[in-house]
């Protein structure tokens, strides 16, 4: 086994109805947390990373790192695009850079996609204290 | 009981008004008319809720009685020297208004989501000016519909339907029949791909490639759905042509859209990934439609070049008002976004970002705005009113928000309510309190209270009002030590 393999890629960060449907259902749902812990991602990557849907990836920025599930994108092709509906754990990875107009930057990110099927996915108290710890 | 009818859907910018809803002992039993995620909110909207006031003691939330954490949110918020106020845009412009009379009280900032989604139109509406309308005219008149970075199946499912492509137009047909066509090829498009893939497992082979070049979808009759993205949407799939744009390359292919139809050359073989041939021929369409609408979403907002990436959108529209009839629009996304930035314009001049520091209003995004300040640490406390940035901000700026006190209005136990110091339960407006929201277009529609909240539970507008009467009182009180 030679070193874990690496995707450079473009982090995209946007809505989807599944997470649209979660949010109303209400935050704390399983509907929310499933909806929004995911990250969807062109077949050929997951080739390319060694791995089947489902598995859990590390996806990592200059911002931050975080543990989501991958999804085989539905619309593809998008080769070294990836897709994390908006949430706690898109935002752990997404760039705060506001560029001075009060506008963080969400879409378009350069990050890393590595396999990480041993590392879980925290749930939303855990990923909340691990991030902000507060007591 | 009876079913009632024109119920104002509270959850997007699309805010449709023909919801029929039944309510059986307090609880809606049935949705009539409802997107998905409009069902979803009647139907589950009574699920994770909160129903006590919470105040944080030794790390953990405990429930106390509301006189008591409307007086611990006042002293946080007058014992504040810079305290934001943020959120808004999922409560009625009557609650927005006490926010506003709030934050002028303890001289902090007042900000809503506008900041983090179509803060950047707004600016660039400032400076270039929108060519804008109701959707009502889109819907009887629009024969050339685009949608740039946005992704309305997704976000605004019933946009299409209600407002753009598919109803019946008093002077543009409906394009439903033809998308059932569509969707009817595609099935059989995609079973001679499959067929193909197993013949010919080597050699790609695909059919899509003969789809590729805009102009046979673009002849149609009728009206056209063009949609602009990054990414094959689901919207995408039901458009009549889609142009899959490079990540942050929106401001070029605006750009070279600009020049096109003033008849320019551009002497490059493609912009942003898409051949100039192509794009001369989305250009003539542009030009010879008789009424075009672009619809744009946090695609542009978001990616690289922000504001500018609107200001070459808005500026495409008013080239396009030289040669034909255009409009703009931004699809804004939560039901009353547009009536945030409406009341706090009304009241102080300025949509988003309000800084009353100094006794009166100041507004300028980038110093002045929630993400900024929270990345700068200047902030000493927080009052979040129906929206839940800990999931939404990115965590720089979260790290800041929950370090200081942090007082939540919410129905529900969001990401922010469970950081926060004193947590107010608060009714659904839209479905247990009335109000008024503002559609993406600027029409204010009455948002209906059809069931009872829960005992006990306020509306926004009525918590505000008690924290904002007991500041005052703290106020006065220490008025008269100081005398």
């Amino acid at each position: 086994m030679g070193e874990n393999p690496k995707l450079r890629v473009t982090l995209l960060t946007g809505r989807t109805i599944e997470q649209g449907v979660g949010k109303e259902r209400g935050k704390a749902s399983k509907e929310y947390v499933e909806s929004v812990s995911v990250c969807y991602m062109d077949p050929e990557d997951l080739k390319r990373l060694g791995i089947k849907e489902k598995t859990n990836v590390q996806v990592s920025t200059e911002h931050g790192s975080v543990v989501v599930k991958a999804v085989k994108s539905l619309r593809n092709p998008h080769p070294s695009v990836i897709f994390i509906p908006y949430g706690p754990w898109a935002n752990a990875v997404v760039n705060p850079e506001t560029h001075s107009i009060g506008m963080p930057s969400l879409k378009g990110i350069p990050a890393e996609v590595e396999p990480a099927p041993d590392k879980p996915i925290l749930m939303l108290e855990k990923l909340l204290e691990e991030e902000f710890g507060k007591d | 009981m009876p079913v009632v009818k024109a119920v104002t859907c509270p959850v997007c910018g699309c805010l449709c008004d023909d919801i029929e809803l039944r309510a059986e002992n307090g609880k809606i039993v049935k949705v009539k008319n409802g997107c998905a995620m409009c069902e979803s909110k009647f139907f589950g909207y009574s699920g994770h809720r909160l129903l006590k006031p919470l105040i944080r003691r030794n790390g953990e939330l405990v429930e106390v009685s509301l006189g008591e954490a409307i007086k611990k949110a006042a002293k946080i918020l007058s014992e504040a020297n810079y305290p934001i106020l943020y959120g808004w845009s999922s409560t009625s412009c009557e609650a927005i208004r006490v926010g506003v009379e709030l934050a002028e009280e303890v001289n902090g900032i007042i900000d809503n989501t506008s900041t983090i989604c179509h803060g950047p139109s707004t600016l660039s509406t400032q400076d270039v000016g929108m060519a804008s309308s109701t959707l009502g005219q889109i819907r009887h008149r629009a024969d050339l519909i685009i949608y740039w970075g946005s992704n309305p199946w997704s976000a605004h499912p019933r946009h299409i339907e209600r407002y753009t492509a598919f109803p019946e137009g008093r002077f543009a047909k409906s394009a439903w029949k033809g998308y059932l066509t569509k969707i009817k090829a595609s099935n059989v498009k995609k079973k001679i791909e499959s067929a193909l893939r197993r013949l010919q497992r080597k050699e790609k082979l695909s059919v899509s490639s003969l789809y590729a070049c805009p102009y046979p979808a673009l002849l149609k009759e009728g009206r056209k759905l063009v949609v602009v993205d990054v990414r094959r949407t689901r919207t995408a799939e039901i458009a009549d042509y889609f142009i899959q744009v490079e990540p942050n390359k929106d401001y070029e292919l605006l750009q070279a859209l600009r020049a096109l139809i003033r008849d320019q050359e551009v002497e490059v073989d493609d912009v942003a990934g898409i051949p100039i041939e192509y794009l001369e021929e989305i250009a003539d369409v542009m030009v010879n439609c008789n009424f075009g609408v672009l619809f744009f979403g946090l695609g542009l907002t978001m990616s690289r070049g922000k504001l500018r990436n609107i200001d070459a959108a808005l500026s495409l529209t008013r080239d396009l008002n030289m040669r034909t009839k255009f409009i703009i629009m931004p699809m804004r996304g939560h039901f009353n976004v547009t009536g945030a930035d409406t009341v706090f314009t009304w009241q102080t001049g300025f949509p988003y970002a309000v800084d009353f520091s100094l006794g009166y209003p100041r507004y300028n995004p980038g110093e002045t705005s929630a993400v900024d300040v929270l990345l700068r640490k200047e902030s000493d406390s927080a009052l979040i009113v129906a929206s839940d940035p800990v999931a939404n901000f990115p965590r720089k700026a979260v790290e800041h928000l929950v370090k200081n006190p942090l007082i939540v209005i919410d129905p529900h136990l969001n990401a922010t309510a469970q950081m926060a110091d004193v947590v107010f339960p608060s009714a659904f407006v839209g479905i247990e309190a009335s109000g008024t929201a503002y559609r993406m277009d600027h029409v204010p529609l009455p948002l209906k209270k059809v069931v009872d909240p829960p005992r006990g539970v306020l509306p926004d507008e009525e918590i505000l009002r008690r924290i904002l009467s007991e500041v005052r009182k703290i106020r006065k009180r220490k008025q008269a030590e100081a005398s």
